[in-house]
């Protein structure tokens, strides 16, 4: 017997303002939602997700408006009633687990504090009780030191706690529907297991019904019961979680399960001297030891990828290696000859040689410049090209990059799409003739339509200009399909390293073992099957 | 607001039952980092205050006229003058007369003022604690006023209510002190509802002295209204795109309660810094004030000093003046600190 419908929303129609004009966002999805059950909402960015799941609050962000459609939670419509009914369900029967708990938790107030706020100000429960609660769901969220954690505050706590404190803050009024708006993605894969699995028992337990938003298909296979697809604003297709994955109908579907089927051709072991030689380095902040004992090496026309978690000295790597940051011990060589610990030792020249690419696309190309400065700002500066000759220039790295040099050269970074922002990203690195070019997590930020865009691209260039990249990143999908060689870090220093093949078919260390199950995987049983081999509770 | 109050109650008394354990270390921490950073800031106040010490001392030198015939006048004599400058230390020469200021200074000694022979330490304590008492009767209107404003504005960004005291407060700035003061004093001293001179004798009360100093006050609150309600609405909706403040709507809580408890406690230290400069001016900038409203502070005295040559007054109370701003701008830091919990419980 199928369970009382709780949510239905019918042809919801929501726009955003640019400038005067309001343009849709949401293009008439409908969405109905049974009591107790979790529905998946996939996408791309920029489909609408967020905004869907926040109007099943009767929410909209500033510069959104509902324009029209019904949203009917439980009887009550949410169009037409008033702000102060909406304000009384939120938090209290609908609540709301957002992507960054780090940035959701206010910094100025301990987590029980904003745990409690929520029964307190409904009037749900006294603040004595609301807080002997929180310890209770602290517990079944498998904080560690449940009856201390509450009280702290948000930044003395990892992101994969916060984010279950976030959980448990949701749960606090026993509401009947949670939205979770991607809750794992900002998290490393190791540590969304654990909260994928505190999530999905205690929804399970009080019976409450969810929508489950996120980009990785893995992951809502293992939470939904049901999928929706939606693209731009639209529904693309809808059916139960098992059939979808098996037998998906529309080709816009298929697409997203085959995004990771690039893989560049396997290079054979390189020769000769490497490029870059990272050498017994052990850097610290302060006095504190971040790399120790950091050794590899990286061929031209080669990959090698760094994959840890966050704070496993990935990025301090990339740090030692352009000079920022100068290691205590050990010595980085390129081309065979020791480079100067710090950039300001370093001469032009071999600055110039060893260029970065970054993870945020946007915050790192300034917004004010136009793409021709932006790119050809290196090409002026380390090969002193001018007038003509630049401008040529900048048009060949255009085009290199895939962006048509007439329509793209004068434009702001602003007025480009994610993949864009970082193909000029790649473009400026390009632009310095480097022979190594460091990538630090360039693909995370993006959708992974993209994402395979920005990998076909860099793996044609490597071929075509001989470079050697050194490819940081947490993700082991795309490990898979771009590196050549892989190091594994932890805690700072080298856990295992080896050719990619060799690597993921027999893993010779636990933590690289560890890592390497933790990717989800697209079937359903995935989680609970893992849960089951680590002996933890299913 | 009850819940707000419950909750904090609530938060009080957790805290003091938690176990001794890590935690209590880590708040700890925090206070030894204050106190250290009390001491380093006072060390470099001290500095600051030497250095400033030695600016005023050179402008004063730079001041043109002679001392001794301004004391004299016109018709002294060429001994008269060269007797009074050798008892007054004139013609020792510039470090000499510094070095003997800078160690009368740090013996509480300011020395006595040339003009009326009393000594400054005692002419520059009732004025100073006129000046304070009017300074601290304009920020007790100010300040409260200013953050109301503030947080309102922010509450109601681009209402009626929003534009109309924006523009209320932004045209009081943008007077002239003295033009706002003579204002005041057309509408409410010429209609004989304020008295428009302040005059401070042994028999004044402090409720006479509330109602007399009025004026100069509202002057001043009307003067430093704008900035701090300004930086408080700017702090404020700074803040409200933050991804804590969007949860805080969808966990069902009211516009107000979202600005006062969600917004404001991380709004507070550049509220906190513009408060303290613009208290710091109200110790330091009534100079005009006090001259329309014929006020007895250190203003007023700074004034006579200079047009008396007074050197040494005009040296001792440029000193008080840069040692409020010192004072007051390590208050501020100190405050901003402690309500940063990031800096108070380290990770």
């Amino acid at each position: 017997m199928e369970k009382p419908v709780l949510l239905t929303i019918k042809g919801m129609q929501i726009e955003g303002r640019s400038g005067d004009a309001w343009h849709p966002i949401i293009k008439g999805v409908d969405l109905t939602l049974h009591k107790g059950e979790v529905l998946g909402l996939i996408g791309e960015s920029g489909a609408g997700k967020s905004t869907l799941g926040l109007a099943a609050m009767g929410f909209a962000r500033d510069g959104c408006r509902i324009s029209g459609g019904t949203i009917d939670f439980d009887g009550i419509d949410l169009r037409t009633a008033p702000e102060a009914a909406r304000r009384g369900l939120r938090g209290k029967r609908i609540a709301y687990v957002a992507q960054s708990a780090a940035a959701s938790f206010n910094p100025a107030h301990k987590l029980i504090d904003q745990y409690c706020e929520g029964p307190v100000v409904h009037g749900v429960m006294s603040r004595e009780k609301a807080e002997a609660d929180a310890v209770e769901l602290y517990r079944r969220m498998r904080l560690p030191n449940p009856e201390e954690i509450g009280f702290r505050y948000p930044h003395q706590v990892s992101g994969g706690q916060l984010q279950r404190a976030m959980t448990a803050m949701a749960m606090a009024c026993r509401p009947d529907l949670i939205i979770f708006d991607e809750p794992t993605t900002a998290l490393d894969v190791t540590t969304q297991i654990e909260v994928l699995a505190a999530i999905r028992d205690i929804v399970r337990q009080f019976g409450t019904a969810a929508i489950y938003i996120t980009h990785d298909l893995a992951v809502v296979a293992q939470m939904a019961d049901r999928i929706k697809v939606l693209l731009r604003g639209d529904e693309v297709e809808e059916a139960d979680t098992r059939s979808m994955l098996a037998a998906p109908r529309e080709d816009y579907t298929k697409s997203l399960w085959a995004v990771r089927s690039f893989a560049r051709t396997e290079q054979p072991p390189a020769t000769g001297t490497p490029v870059v030689s990272v050498r017994n380095v052990t850097a610290a902040y302060g006095t504190v030891d971040v790399l120790k004992n950091v050794s590899f090496d990286i061929h031209a026309r080669r990959t090698v990828a760094v994959v840890g978690e966050s704070g496993s000295g990935k990025s301090t790597t990339a740090r030692v290696i352009t000079g920022l940051l100068s290691p205590r011990k050990g010595e980085v060589l390129f081309n065979g000859k020791p480079l100067p610990p710090s950039f300001k030792a370093r001469s032009r020249e071999e600055l110039r040689q060893c260029q970065m690419i970054y993870q945020m696309a946007d915050t790192a190309l300034n917004p004010k410049l136009r793409l021709r400065e932006l790119i050809g700002r290196p090409a002026e500066m380390y090969l002193g090209l001018k007038g003509k000759a630049l401008e040529t220039r900048i048009r060949d790295l255009l085009a290199l990059i895939e962006l048509e040099p007439d329509k793209y050269i004068d434009r702001l970074p602003g007025e480009l799409s994610g993949g864009q922002k970082q193909r000029i990203g790649i473009a400026r690195a390009l632009a310095a003739e480097p022979q190594l070019i460091i990538c630090d997590e360039v693909t995370s930020a993006l959708d992974q339509i993209v994402q395979e865009g920005i990998l076909k691209l860099l793996d044609r260039l490597q071929g075509e200009l001989n470079l050697a990249y050194m490819f940081i990143t947490h993700d082991l999908a795309t490990v898979k399909s771009i590196a050549d060689e892989v190091v594994v870090m932890q805690h700072g220093a080298v856990v295992e390293r080896g050719p990619k093949a060799e690597l993921f078919a027999d893993p010779k260390e636990d933590y690289t073992n560890l890592l390497l199950s933790s990717v989800p995987e697209m079937d359903p049983d995935w989680l609970n099957r893992l849960l089951a081999e680590r002996g933890e509770l299913a | 607001m009850a819940p707000a109050g419950s909750a904090c109650r609530g938060l009080s008394a957790n805290a003091a039952q938690r176990p001794q354990g890590k935690n209590n270390g880590k708040r700890g921490d925090g206070m030894n980092d204050i106190w250290r950073m009390i001491g380093q800031r006072l060390l470099l106040g001290v500095l600051t205050l030497f250095i400033i010490s030695v600016v005023i001392f050179g402008a004063t030198e730079l001041l043109p006229g002679d001392l001794a015939r301004e004391l004299l006048g016109q018709s002294a004599t060429e001994e008269t003058l060269a007797a009074l400058r050798e008892q007054l230390g004139l013609n020792d020469p510039a470090p000499l007369r510094y070095w003997n200021w800078l160690t009368g200074v740090l013996q509480g000694d300011f020395g006595v003022s040339m003009a009326t022979q009393k000594p400054i330490s005692e002419l520059v304590g009732t004025r100073l604690g006129n000046t304070l008492f009017l300074a601290l009767y304009a920020a007790a209107l100010s300040v409260p006023l200013s953050l109301l404003l503030g947080v309102l504005a922010a509450l109601w960004r681009n209402s009626i209510f929003d534009r109309a005291s924006n523009a209320l407060a932004l045209t009081a700035i943008s007077f002239p002190e003295f033009f706002v003061a003579y204002i005041l004093v057309l509408w409410l001293a010429q209609t004989g509802i304020f008295p428009s001179m302040v005059r401070i004798t042994s028999a004044t009360t402090t409720g006479d002295l509330l109602y007399s100093a009025f004026l100069p006050a509202l002057t001043l609150t009307l003067v430093v209204t704008a900035h701090m309600m300004r930086m408080t609405r700017a702090a404020i909706i700074n803040l409200l795109a933050s991804p804590y403040i969007e949860m805080a709507r969808l966990k069902g809580m009211s516009p107000m309660r979202v600005v006062l408890r969600h917004a404001v406690p991380n709004a507070l230290a550049p509220i906190i810094n513009v408060v303290a400069l613009n208290l710091a001016y109200l110790i330091t900038g009534v100079v005009v004030v006090e001259v329309v409203f014929v006020y007895p502070g250190l203003g007023q005295l700074m004034i006579d000093a200079v047009t008396n040559r007074d050197i040494a007054v005009v040296q001792a109370i440029a000193l008080i003046f840069a040692a409020a701003y010192v004072l007051l701008n390590l208050l501020a830091d100190v405050l901003s600190t402690i309500t940063n919990p990031r800096l108070m419980h380290r990770k």
